[in-house]
């Protein structure tokens, strides 16, 4: 693999729920406080709105809802993650973010075939790290097109 | 050399060139005759060949050189200028145009073009000796180029000049002037010269023409024809004493030697190539004029269009911004305030108008290649096609004439395809061979419609319905009932198509679905309409610009939601009891139409947070004929606002078209009323 040949790489750890997640710096565009967000219509069920990003309208995904994990309130330590990849730019919804780590490559492992089902396609790897269990995201996954279809197919519903 | 700050402007006039020589050609084409337009069409090659050759694009000036010796001989009745030969000269053109948008991109230019240069060779040289009446070899003339300066033909109207001047006494001089090669300031030594020469006498013609001399669109050498009292040694004095000047010739002008250019063909075909263009001049002379009184009255500055988004863009978060001020001076109730930001809204306000202005281009832009691809289209097909272009000057926001070619390319290639018959058809059913398409833009309210329409076959309902029907577009329930309007809707719906079969022209029928969709996205709307055997006829709304639209700010619940003012008819209040139903669906009673009512709330499963009361606040809507009612919460007001889209992720979320930000930072949806009313 090619992260192999890398000795490190730099993740934002967030939180939810109980877990630890993990998605790389570079993907990361900024870490905000939750702000009003506008409630988009016949948008899926985790699209929570849009919010005003310093004059660009930004489309916000409540995580714990894409993964199919009871929603809470927004709490003080809640946060939006700004992600960026292919063009598409969309806030996560986080419980919390706390920390920038170094993760070994070494240390990441695919993910544990149990897990299987739902969550398992987000799930790039796993980082194992003295005590902790960081779960890295497959942005690609957790943003994918098919959503974007999904979509599509409950305009079609609707109309 | 540093030639990039030049470049930018070379491919821009390059452009122009190009697509002036391809109108002139259309118009040679069906109206072989006409002189003065070969003469349009050989000044754009000449120009473009000097500039390409300035800025060492070889290819692109050789094979301008080698139009320009057709050209030229069509000018000079040595060839006719007949279809397949026009072809050629197509040809080239798009040569022309490959390498123009090679360079753009950053390539040399270079391309091989040893064909069609060899086919212009071809016509050049074989062409009058086989079908057509010679006289002379155009090789010949061409050999005597230039290093002959001798006395130019003139026409009748310049000839009765000298005439009537020699009578009074004046002397005409034919007087050809050399710049020195290290000369820096062409454009000023030429000015100079025209001072001396304007107080010796007047300057009855020039080649090339002062416009050319001035934009330096010549080599070292240029003529002018002058009558003065003077003598010829004095005028040559004069005109000597201007520094870096090389050399200068004078000739006597004899009248009686000369014959005017139409009364002695003969003597054309000695003529030196510089000769015959100054004659092209003077027979365009009424044109010339027209056009340089155009250049005083516009003047213009070219300005990258980079820096006009930039501007708007800047211009938007103004526009933000003032809404915001807005909002506090209308909380603070500060009239010291309110004033100075009622002030600053009426300016932003012009300046706004301005801003859009400036971003207006015609629609010719789009238009103008088209005549070229219908030509190409209709012989393709072994069809006769006319097309009339109406309104091209209408104007619209850049962004839009960027995204609406390919839709009425389509459109177009839809109406060459499937509405204009063959031409034995078109015979059978008593029509012209030659059918019509006619396209036209023309300005509305806040809208610029374009409609293309044909004068073929028109549409058949019935067979539109059986297809539509045999792809499970609609059930044979729905199909029953519907108007001849509503089938021909049908074409639009995604995987259509009507054309028995499938031809490279219109595609694989793809095609309408995708045309509605990219005009919805601009923020307009296309619908058809047809008669049987008469033709048919698309018709495209489009918003004067896409950024900054006016719409009326609308509270759904607690939800604040815009609606563009644009599909606004009227906005009311009506009582609960005023409110009826009708299968199932609740409608009103408005200005004497039944009108459906639709309840945001419902519709958009709003969080309900406010009691009903007996009054309804609505807002009346149309697309098209159609009209609806939206019930909403409250009328907040009318505003202008930035369109912003909701980014790639939504990208197309049902009945809205995008959002946009408040005075307090908040975002808030805009609706489109076209997907609302169904």
């Amino acid at each position: 693999m090619n992260e192999s040949v890398l000795s490190d790489i730099k993740v934002i750890v967030f939180q939810l729920k109980n877990e630890e997640y993990g998605v790389e710096v570079e993907q990361v565009k900024s870490i905000e406080r939750v702000q009003q967000i506008t409630r988009v219509p016949n948008a899926p069920e985790f699209v929570k709105g849009v919010i005003n990003l310093r004059g660009v309208v930004t489309p916000i995904i409540d995580l714990r809802s894409r993964f199919g994990i009871e929603e809470i309130d927004y709490s003080d330590s809640t946060r939006v993650i700004i992600v960026s990849m292919n063009e598409i730019e969309v806030g996560l919804i986080v419980d919390a973010a706390n920390d920038v780590i170094d993760i070994p490559t070494a240390a990441i492992e695919p993910p544990p075939e149990v897990v299987g089902g739902y969550e398992a396609n987000y799930i790039r790897g796993v980082a194992k790290l003295e005590k902790r269990l960081l779960i890295l995201l497959n942005l690609d996954k957790v943003l994918n097109t098919v959503e974007i279809s999904d979509l599509k197919s409950v305009e079609a519903d609707v109309q | 050399m540093e030639m990039n700050q030049y470049m930018e402007m070379f491919i821009e006039e390059s452009k122009e060139h190009l697509q002036a020589m391809n109108e002139h050609l259309l118009k040679l084409e069906s109206n072989p005759e006409d002189g003065s337009l070969v003469n349009e069409i050989f000044r754009s090659a000449h120009t473009l060949k000097g500039m390409s050759a300035t800025m060492g694009f070889e290819d692109l000036a050789s094979l301008t050189h080698q139009m320009e010796n057709v050209l030229d001989g069509i000018r000079n009745n040595e060839i006719t200028a007949t279809s397949d030969l026009l072809d050629v000269v197509f040809e080239s053109v798009d040569h022309l145009e490959e390498m123009v948008v090679d360079i753009e991109g950053g390539g040399d230019g270079k391309r091989d073009v040893s064909d069609t240069v060899s086919k212009l060779k071809l016509i050049e040289e074989g062409a009058p000796q086989g079908s057509l009446p010679a006289v002379g070899s155009k090789a010949g003339a061409e050999q005597s180029t230039a290093t002959n300066a001798g006395v130019p033909s003139f026409d009748t109207f310049e000839h009765t000049v000298l005439a009537q001047s020699k009578e009074q006494g004046y002397n005409a001089y034919f007087i050809n002037i050399a710049l020195r090669e290290d000369c820096i300031l062409k454009a000023a030594r030429v000015y100079m010269v025209f001072e001396v020469l304007e107080q010796l006498g007047e300057v009855i013609k020039s080649y090339p023409t002062v416009d050319q001399l001035e934009e330096e669109n010549f080599e070292r050498e240029f003529s002018v024809t002058i009558v003065t009292k003077d003598t010829a040694a004095d005028v040559e004095n004069k005109i000597a004493k201007v520094s870096e000047i090389e050399k200068v010739e004078i000739t006597d002008i004899h009248l009686d030697e000369l014959g005017t250019s139409k009364d002695s063909p003969a003597d054309e075909k000695k003529e030196t190539e510089a000769d015959s263009s100054k004659r092209s001049q003077a027979k365009s002379d009424n044109g010339d004029n027209g056009d340089k009184k155009q250049a005083a009255a516009n003047k213009t500055i070219r300005v990258n269009i980079d820096r006009l988004d930039r501007l708007m863009n800047l211009f938007e978060e103004l526009v933000i911004d003032r809404g915001r001020l807005e909002q506090i001076s209308r909380e603070l109730k500060s009239g010291e305030l309110t004033d100075t930001v009622e002030h600053m809204s009426r300016i932003s306000g012009d300046l706004q108008s301005i801003i859009l202005n400036m971003r207006m281009v015609p629609v010719e832009q789009v238009f103008n290649r088209f005549p070229r691809m219908i030509r190409g289209l209709a012989k393709e097909l072994n069809k006769k096609v006319e097309l009339e272009i109406i309104g091209a000057e209408t104007e619209l926001d850049r962004t839009v004439i960027d995204e609406i070619g390919d839709p009425l390319v389509h459109l177009l290639r839809n109406s060459i395809d499937h509405g204009i018959e063959s031409m034995e058809e078109r015979r059978k059913k008593g029509k012209e061979e030659q059918g019509k398409i006619t396209l036209k833009a023309y300005h509305s309210g806040n809208h610029v419609f374009i409609e293309v329409s044909d004068n073929g076959s028109g549409i058949n309902s019935e067979k539109v319905l059986e297809k539509a029907l045999e792809r499970g577009v609609v059930t044979e329930e729905i199909s029953q009932t519907m108007t001849k309007q509503q089938i021909y809707e049908l074409l639009f719906s995604s995987g259509f198509s009507t054309a028995e079969q499938i031809s490279d022209i219109s595609g694989r029928g793809v095609g309408l679905d995708v045309v509605k969709n990219k005009i919805e996205s601009l923020g307009g709307n296309v619908s058809v309409n047809s008669e049987e055997g008469e033709g048919t006829q698309f018709s495209i709304q489009l918003p004067l610009t896409l950024s900054i639209i006016s719409v009326m700010l609308v509270e759904v619940q607690d939800e604040i939601y815009a609606i563009p003012l644009s599909s606004i008819i009227e906005t009311a209040i009506i009582k609960e009891e005023e409110i009826l139903s009708a299968h199932n669906q609740r409608v009103i009673d408005f200005r004497g139409n039944v009108v459906p009512l639709i309840d945001l709330t419902e519709f958009l499963d709003v969080p309900r947070t406010r009691e009903d009361d007996e009054y309804c606040s609505i807002v009346v809507v149309r697309k098209g004929e159609k009209v609806a009612a939206l019930v909403v919460n409250s009328f907040i007001g009318q505003q202008e606002i930035v369109l912003k889209s909701l980014g790639n992720y939504l990208t197309s979320v049902f009945a809205v078209s995008g959002a946009t930000i408040l005075g307090n930072g908040n975002v808030a949806l805009i609706l489109d009323c076209n997907s609302l009313i169904k």
